[in-house]
């Protein structure tokens, strides 16, 4: 970045040698010749990146506008409440009927019971992590637990629904029998025996979540001052006191922080729900046994039949509200720690 | 403690220490032990998953035709082929996304670091960024599909997966860019300037080098990650079962389309293909985390 | 070829904060001139805006003019990076580059400049290195990573890197702060021995340092909190010490500061 100058002309006066006299020792060739001040490496390189940063801009401006003007002629087509309608028949162009009410339900259903498992058992992890594990065993632990963020969703998908499903019958059988009551628990629109319910969908989610919340939950609790941490000590504290005087309370915006953005990933999580959650067209009883697709998985299973601008339309209105729905979640999961100095 | 060999000689006062009483002892063994159980249990699914992909993919991977053949002409209930088709693709479309997404990410991070600080063009460009980290990759596929199917009129292929799978890739790279040029001590760059080096040069060969290997492993461990998303690839790419070389043009395979392709397959063969198809996977997205810890200690900066 | 440094009514701004007001002073060639005063008094602004450092701190500004040999650097055709060139610089905390070996930090200007030549970047290393009495350290293991040096052998190091370039002028900004008493004294000895062939200008906080290696001494203070930066006086470096003419110079020196 050049500086603005204002080379006062003759200022000073008589004082030192005046630039160019005779006299004056042999100038400095290496300085004096005007050359261009900003060099053209410079300037290309400076305008690559900078190009870059715009390209990046334009990029995500127009992919959104260009999914808005493919969403509005097939919402403008629809022959029925896209908010508050289930149906979903995109076959005929004439007769485009796309609701997303039940896939919304599913959604959330699964993502808010993978967070309420998640939740607890993340804090819990890093907690362990930062102030239970040995000191030379937390980095392996730690690596454990981020190597569960390695694994494709589509293999958590397919162990989810043939591996663990099979495991979970039987406590979901349990769960219906003795909580049925509860309508969460109730009979849902599909068989609890096959597996491929919220219920399961909600469990392995949670199991694809934890290591996202365990590793920011992680990087706040470790900067928790350590005056604060030694002053709790020295009061004669336990350590569950030092903790819950301490470190909860410096980390939990953080720690609300990386639920919102586990909740996020989950909203959006595709494949592995796909694979998981049995088709119906069947309506939801709002119970845990429920089956279904959620936005993101009715997308994939949709994805084959994107052969005319107003089928795809459907699809891609549905995505532009799972698209706002994580973009909402992911800012307030910013705004939340966006004012905290201290985890600068 | 000290008590029972001084007690005689002692005035008959309270005891030096007074104790933690039993329900706070309590209340910090329960919290220890559920803090342990807690990592337990997130071992556990880590485990059970690994371990139920190896059981039932390590046999199918262990076939001489599974590295060099691939499913051309075979009927559902054969059990033989191999996935050749799909390991080319899913390496392939790897690479082109990092291919793509590298040099863009890259100067993103390096237009927010060294060039654009305080401007509004960065704070628009960090707020983009931040969106397409936390866009769901289903999404990224509409975008695409939007962008380069309906409107540019392209046909499905390994390149649009490809676009697909940059937009989830940039992110990751304009952020490690960024993260590892943040920790590159200015004195570094006032060393360079005050050699006379220009601003472009000092970047070039001082502060790039000097962060390269955490840029490198950021870029090895996004790129394990995308090599195995699905759902892209489901709304812009189309399975094959047979090879294709060609990122332009026409359906070309990788490993999670064929995990796909073959889950509905009920038959042995299906079986085989799908959790071999899950143990190739894991066995790349493990060779290329591998890579990026070797690479982040092979040219970590030498003391 | 050492040259001469005129600093003529210089102002130093940081956005709007006036850091620096109004200084003048001249530097003769082939001699030290040791710039001291209490922190934040603008020694080391005025020290980088000698080489348009301080243009890399955004918002900073200068007003004024500072000659070298006569031809104004701030003058407008004039490039940042050919002053720079001409007039090097050495840090507080020695900064070698850490993914070059020994020698590629010596001849990283010449090399980042282009030249290729093997045999003259050679050539140059080992006259810089023997210039920053480091050569016989390190002649051995010119390969190995400048990062493994001790802190005062780095500081030799970024020095030979400094001179390896043949600027007219080396700035030295507080160049012992970082290091141990032995290696303080390595460093002023080689400064001493530097000054046959440049013109030196250092800025130090060590009253002693100043007036064991400078032959001209520069007293900077701060008029008052919140006030620009000054300079009080300049003069040979013996009569700062022993008859300063400024009431504050002498208080400073004889540490009734305040």
């Amino acid at each position: 970045m050049r500086t603005a100058l204002r080379p006062r002309a003759g200022s000073g006066g008589g004082s030192a040698t005046a630039p160019h006299t005779p006299e004056g020792p042999i100038s400095t060739p290496n300085i004096a010749q005007s050359r261009p001040v900003r060099r053209p490496g410079d300037r290309l390189f400076r305008g690559a990146a900078v190009g870059s940063g715009v390209f990046i801009v334009a990029l995500i401006s127009a992919i959104g506008l260009f999914l808005l003007l493919q969403a509005i002629p097939s919402l403008r087509a629809n022959q029925v409440g896209f908010l508050t309608s289930g149906v979903w028949n995109t076959t005929s162009a004439t007769d485009l009927q796309f609701g997303i009410l039940y896939l919304l339900w599913v959604t959330v259903a699964t993502s808010v019971l993978a967070l309420a498992l998640a939740m607890p058992i993340s804090l819990g992890i890093a907690l362990f992590l930062t102030h239970y594990a040995p000191r030379r065993l937390a980095r392996p632990f730690a690596y454990v637990v981020d190597l569960l963020a390695a694994v494709p969703s589509i293999i958590f998908g397919l162990w989810g629904i043939k591996v663990l499903a099979p495991t979970l019958v039987p406590v979901a059988e349990w769960l219906n029998h003795n909580l049925g009551f509860i309508p969460l628990f109730a009979e849902g629109n599909v068989t609890i025996a096959g597996g491929g319910t919220v219920f399961t969908a909600g469990v392995v989610l949670a199991v694809m979540i934890l290591p996202i919340i365990t590793a920011v939950s992680r990087e706040v609790f470790e900067r928790t001052p350590r005056e604060h941490i030694e002053g709790a000590l020295a009061l004669g504290a336990t350590k569950w006191e030092m903790l819950r005087t301490t470190v909860l309370p410096f980390g939990k915006a953080g720690y609300v922080s990386a639920a919102m953005l586990g909740l996020g990933r989950a909203l959006g999580e595709t494949v592995a729900l796909y694979l998981i959650l049995s088709a119906t067209t069947a309506v939801p009883e709002l119970s845990f046994f429920d089956g279904g697709a959620t936005i993101a998985s009715k997308i994939a299973l949709g994805a084959a039949e994107f052969n005319n601008p107003l089928t795809a339309g459907a699809y891609i209105a549905a995505g532009l509200v799972l698209f706002l729905l994580t973009f909402v979640v992911n800012a307030l999961a910013r705004a939340v720690v966006a004012g905290k100095k201290e985890y600068a | 403690m000290t008590t029972a060999m001084m007690d005689l000689e002692r005035p008959a006062t309270g005891p030096t220490f007074q104790g933690v009483s039993a329900g706070r002892k309590a209340k910090n063994v329960l919290a220890t032990t559920l803090v342990t159980l807690a990592f337990l249990l997130a071992v556990v699914p880590l485990v059970w998953v690994l371990w139920s992909v190896v059981e039932k993919g390590l046999e199918p991977i262990l076939r001489a035709d599974w590295w060099s053949h691939s499913l051309s002409g075979l009927r559902p209930y054969e059990d033989m082929g191999g996935a050749y088709h799909a390991i080319y693709g899913t390496v392939v479309q790897g690479l082109t996304t990092a291919l793509l997404s590298v040099p863009i990410g890259v100067m993103v991070g390096v237009y927010l670091v060294e060039y654009g600080t305080g401007t509004r063009l960065a704070r628009i460009t960090t707020f983009m960024v931040d969106i397409l980290t936390g866009v769901p990759s289903i999404v990224a596929g509409l975008f695409i599909y939007a962008l380069w199917i309906t409107i540019f009129g392209f046909s499905r292929s390994a390149l649009a997966v490809s676009l697909a799978l940059l937009l989830l890739m940039v992110p990751v790279v304009v952020r490690t860019t960024e993260e590892m040029l943040r920790i590159v001590p200015n004195e570094l760059r006032e060393a360079s300037y005050a050699l006379g080096i220009p601003k472009w040069k000092t970047i070039v060969k001082v502060v790039l080098p000097t962060a390269l290997s955490g840029i490198v492993t950021g870029i090895m461990l996004g790129l394990a990650r995308v090599m195995g998303e699905t759902a892209p690839a489901l709304v812009v790419g189309a399975y094959a079962p047979y090879i294709n070389f060609n990122v332009f043009d026409g359906n070309m395979a990788n490993l999670p389309l064929l995990m796909n392709d073959q889950f509905a397959n009920p038959e042995t063969a299906g079986f085989n293909r799908t959790w071999g198809a899950a143990m190739t996977l894991v066995l790349i997205i493990m060779l290329f985390n591998l890579l990026a810890t070797v690479i982040s200690r092979w040219s970590a900066i030498k003391k | 070829m050492a040259k001469r440094i005129d600093i003529k009514d210089v102002n130093i701004y940081y956005g709007k904060f006036h850091a620096v007001d109004s200084v003048t002073l001249s530097v003769p060639p082939r001699s030290v001139t040791a710039f001291i005063g209490p922190s934040g008094c603008g020694k080391s602004t005025v020290l980088r805006s000698l080489n348009r450092m301080h243009e890399v701190t955004p918002g900073a500004r200068v007003e004024g003019r500072v000659l070298l040999d006569g031809e104004d650097i701030y003058a407008p055709s004039v490039d940042p990076v050919e002053v720079r060139r001409t007039i090097g610089m050495v840090f507080q905390r020695p900064n070698p580059f850490p993914t070059m070996s020994i020698r590629d930090n010596v001849v990283a200007g010449l090399k980042l400049a282009g030249v290729r030549n093997r045999k003259k970047l050679d050539e140059v290393c080992e006259r810089s290195l023997r210039g920053a009495n480091l050569w016989e350290e390190v002649k051995d293991r010119l390969d190995r990573p400048g990062g493994g040096l001790s802190g005062g052998q780095q500081q030799r190091l970024c020095i030979a890197r400094a001179i390896a370039v043949q600027p007219d002028v080396l700035l030295m900004d507080e160049p012992c702060s970082a290091l141990d008493p032995i290696s303080t004294l390595a460093i002023e000895d080689l400064i001493t021995e530097l000054k046959q062939d440049f013109t030196i200008v250092i800025v130090t906080h060590n009253m002693q340092q100043a007036a064991r290696v400078s032959d001209q001494t520069a007293f900077f203070n701060l008029a008052g909190v919140g006030q620009p930066g000054r300079l009080v006086e300049v003069d040979d470096t013996e009569k700062i010490f022993s008859n300063p003419s400024q009431k504050a110079t002498e208080d400073y020196i004889s540490g009734r500061f305040g």
